[in-house]
């Protein structure tokens, strides 16, 4: 049994919590991913000192689950800000000034993609396609969808982001 | 009696500020003490006119928009709610041209009823499909998929009855039936729309498949992208087994399907139907290869149906009215109706279901009004990041598998996304190398490695350096990622950037801009 560093869930999630996300998928067939996004749901992120604890659980080796949690895009290994701004680059908002939008952005934040503000209010992401393609340019706010965003608008945004601490 | 108002809660609709104006409207209403029934609709599609505000006058439906929150107490003062004049309102909703002139089969429901009221749909039409499946023999049900000519509206067009008929013919123990909603084509939207906006009809579509081929146990493989439509589900899916259309006993015919909602996680290969398997079964989202197909050796080994959103979505109606009436609509080997879905730089983007056979052109002007930006339409690249740019010049190329792929094209997921002439066609194409590098699963070199060098092909290119040598370059390795890799990622990635090439060469001859 690989044991939990309890220590290391201090600021995160107990072991007990993680014990029961997964009591809850152990029989469910295909469990990996339901327990990832259950984790990250809870705290944002999967903390590196889980992979050990959910492979040996789920039967899978470390190299499996670090596998699969590496391979997806959505899932973070390490703690987001607390704000996660999404700008679509894909095609259709390109076509109605997406590219500038993110430069705007980039600027705004004074941070690059995939980086947080040093304050830990705002991380900035790209995504492909949000399917709000007839709105173009559209960007997500943590789970709120925003469409014919402007620059100004964006800007609108984060600044509420900035005062919601 | 209390006058009843729509407000869309569909994502595109709250995405510029639906909510507000639906929160304004209870407000409004409250304080000059009107009586009034909020009702919270899906999207009718038009969404340049979103937020669209439906108000009840009579038997019919008077719509007002796009409406903002500062809007609300001008309407209110106009007397909107008995379908009073003022310079948001469009009038009957159903007369509205773009409306008026669709077919909307697949979609009928969709932006008219509540989507997760069971009441509303069994209304509307909802579960006669389910009751005219449980009449017929499994294959039957097959058979009538079959005749109605009915394939696959994800991007493959795969005939859906033969689908059926391989997991029907095939014996196991367990089969699935999985729905693939990870729609992460660039330009499309139909999905997600009818899953918020009708989510029972897709539960429906896969309850008539499980019992046509015998499987007990469903999947919906959603993007994470795609919260609203989570909701919509879970909520529709709770009903439908509160009710009993889910569960052991399936409208009390004693057969047993249960269905259950899986979360990708922002991958865009786990579209491909192998990679999804990979996917809900809980591993990296790695293509397999083929044979054995998913429709004998699917989900955990087993005889998987995997259709997507709007082929399942499809079913209820062929089998309430026939599959005749069905194939009537459409053109040549690609029947029925296909929702079309305008976006990118076009004035009025939404959502356009017609029979099979309607021209680009008529796409771009009538529905769409041209560019958003009011300069000429230069390119469109139809069917997501994997399908081809197509100028000006085809824009009469009508929509039919066929007729686009006769133009070096495809339909994919029925997207439109469209340019206007300032778009740098070069940097389209490096665009679609950089997408397929990002989103390369890993497994086949082509994909992997060609992508990532195609980028720098292209690069090269548009500065000048070798440029000959580099142009022939970039068509070899066009060529080894078309004939070298297992799935569409690798193997399609070459449509745009050849098509960007073929239409637009001048583009790559010159400097990039920015």
């Amino acid at each position: 049994m690989v044991g939990i560093h309890q220590e290391c869930y201090a600021q995160t999630m107990s072991a007990v919590e993680l014990n029961d996300i997964l009591d809850e998928y152990a029989n469910v067939p295909g469990p990996l991913l339901l327990v990832l996004h259950a984790v990250q749901r809870r705290l944002g992120f999967i903390p590196q000192d889980a992979v050990p604890y959910i492979a040996e659980r789920l039967n899978l080796s470390r190299a499996e689950v670090h596998g699969v949690l590496s391979f997806y895009h959505h899932f973070r290994r390490a703690a987001p800000g607390r704000h996660v701004i999404q700008i679509c680059r894909a095609e259709s908002c390109q076509a109605m000034g997406s590219d500038q939008l993110a430069h705007h952005a980039r600027q705004r934040l004074g941070i690059e993609f995939h980086e947080t503000t040093p304050d830990g209010a705002c991380s900035l992401e790209p995504v492909y396609c949000l399917g709000n393609c007839a709105c173009s340019p559209a960007v997500m706010i943590d789970d709120e969808l925003f469409g014919r965003v402007s620059p100004e608008q964006l800007d609108a945004l984060i600044a509420a982001c900035d005062d919601d601490l | 009696m209390s006058t009843v108002v729509y407000v869309p809660k569909d994502a595109s609709a709250l995405s510029v500020g639906a909510d507000r104006v639906a929160t304004m409207i209870a407000r409004e209403a409250q304080s000059r003490g009107i009586d009034l029934t909020l009702k919270r609709n899906g999207t009718r599609g038009m969404c340049w006119l979103e937020p669209l505000v439906e108000v009840v006058v009579g038997s019919e439906r008077h719509g007002y928009g796009p409406v903002t929150d500062r809007d609300v107490a001008g309407l209110f003062a106009a007397d909107f709610l008995r379908g009073g004049a003022h310079p948001l309102q469009l009038g009957r909703v159903d007369d509205i041209p773009y409306l008026a002139s669709q077919q909307r089969l697949t979609f009928e429901r969709v932006g008219v009823i509540e989507p997760t009221s069971l009441t509303d749909y069994l209304q509307q039409g909802g579960y006669e499909g389910l009751r005219r499946a449980l009449s017929l023999q499994q294959h039957e049900i097959v058979q009538l998929v079959t005749d109605s000519g009915l394939r696959g509206r994800g991007g493959a067009a795969f005939p859906t009855g033969i689908k059926w008929k391989t997991v029907l013919d095939t014996p196991a123990p367990q089969k699935y039936v999985t729905c693939n909603a990870d729609e992460g084509d660039s330009g499309t939207f139909a999905d997600r729309m009818l899953m918020e906006g009708d989510p029972f009809s897709l539960i429906e579509g896969m309850t008539i498949a499980a019992l046509a081929v015998g499987a007990t146990q469903g999947y919906i493989y959603l993007r994470v992208e795609y919260p609203h439509a989570e909701r919509s589900l879970a909520e529709a899916i709770q009903s439908a087994y509160s009710a009993g259309y889910l569960g052991k006993d399936v409208a009390g015919s004693g057969r047993r399907f249960d269905l259950e909602v899986r979360l990708g996680a922002g991958a865009y290969i786990c579209g491909e139907e192998t990679s999804m398997l990979e996917s809900l079964e809980g591993r990296r989202g790695e293509v397999r290869v083929r044979p054995p197909l998913p429709a004998v050796k699917g989900l955990f080994g087993r005889p998987t149906i995997v259709n997507n959103v709007i082929s399942l979505a499809s079913v209820p109606i062929i089998l309430r009215r026939g599959a005749e009436f069905y194939r009537d609509y459409g053109v040549g080997r690609s029947r029925g109706t296909v929702p079309i879905q305008l976006a990118g730089n076009i004035k009025r983007g939404g959502l356009v279901e017609r029979a099979f056979g309607v021209s680009l052109r008529e796409l771009l002007y009538d529905y769409g009004g041209g560019s958003a930006s009011g300069r000429p339409i230069r390119a469109v690249q139809v069917g997501g990041p994997l399908g081809a740019y197509i100028p000006a010049s085809q824009f009469e190329t009508v929509i039919d598998y066929e007729a686009l792929s006769g133009i070096g094209a495809l339909l994919g997921h029925g997207g439109i996304v469209a340019f206007d002439d300032t778009v740098d066609m070069a940097r389209m194409a490096r665009f679609a190398m950089e997408f397929c590098a990002i989103e390369s699963c890993g497994k086949c070199t082509p994909c992997r490695i060609g992508s990532t060098r195609g980028v720098e092909v292209i690069d090269r290119i548009r500065y000048g350096i070798d440029r000959q040598q580099n142009l022939q370059l970039l068509e070899d390795l066009c060529e080894t990622m078309a004939e070298g890799s297992l799935c569409g990622l690798g193997g399609l990635t070459p449509f745009p950037v050849r098509s960007a090439l073929r239409h637009f060469k001048d583009d790559f001859l010159k400097p990039p801009t920015r």
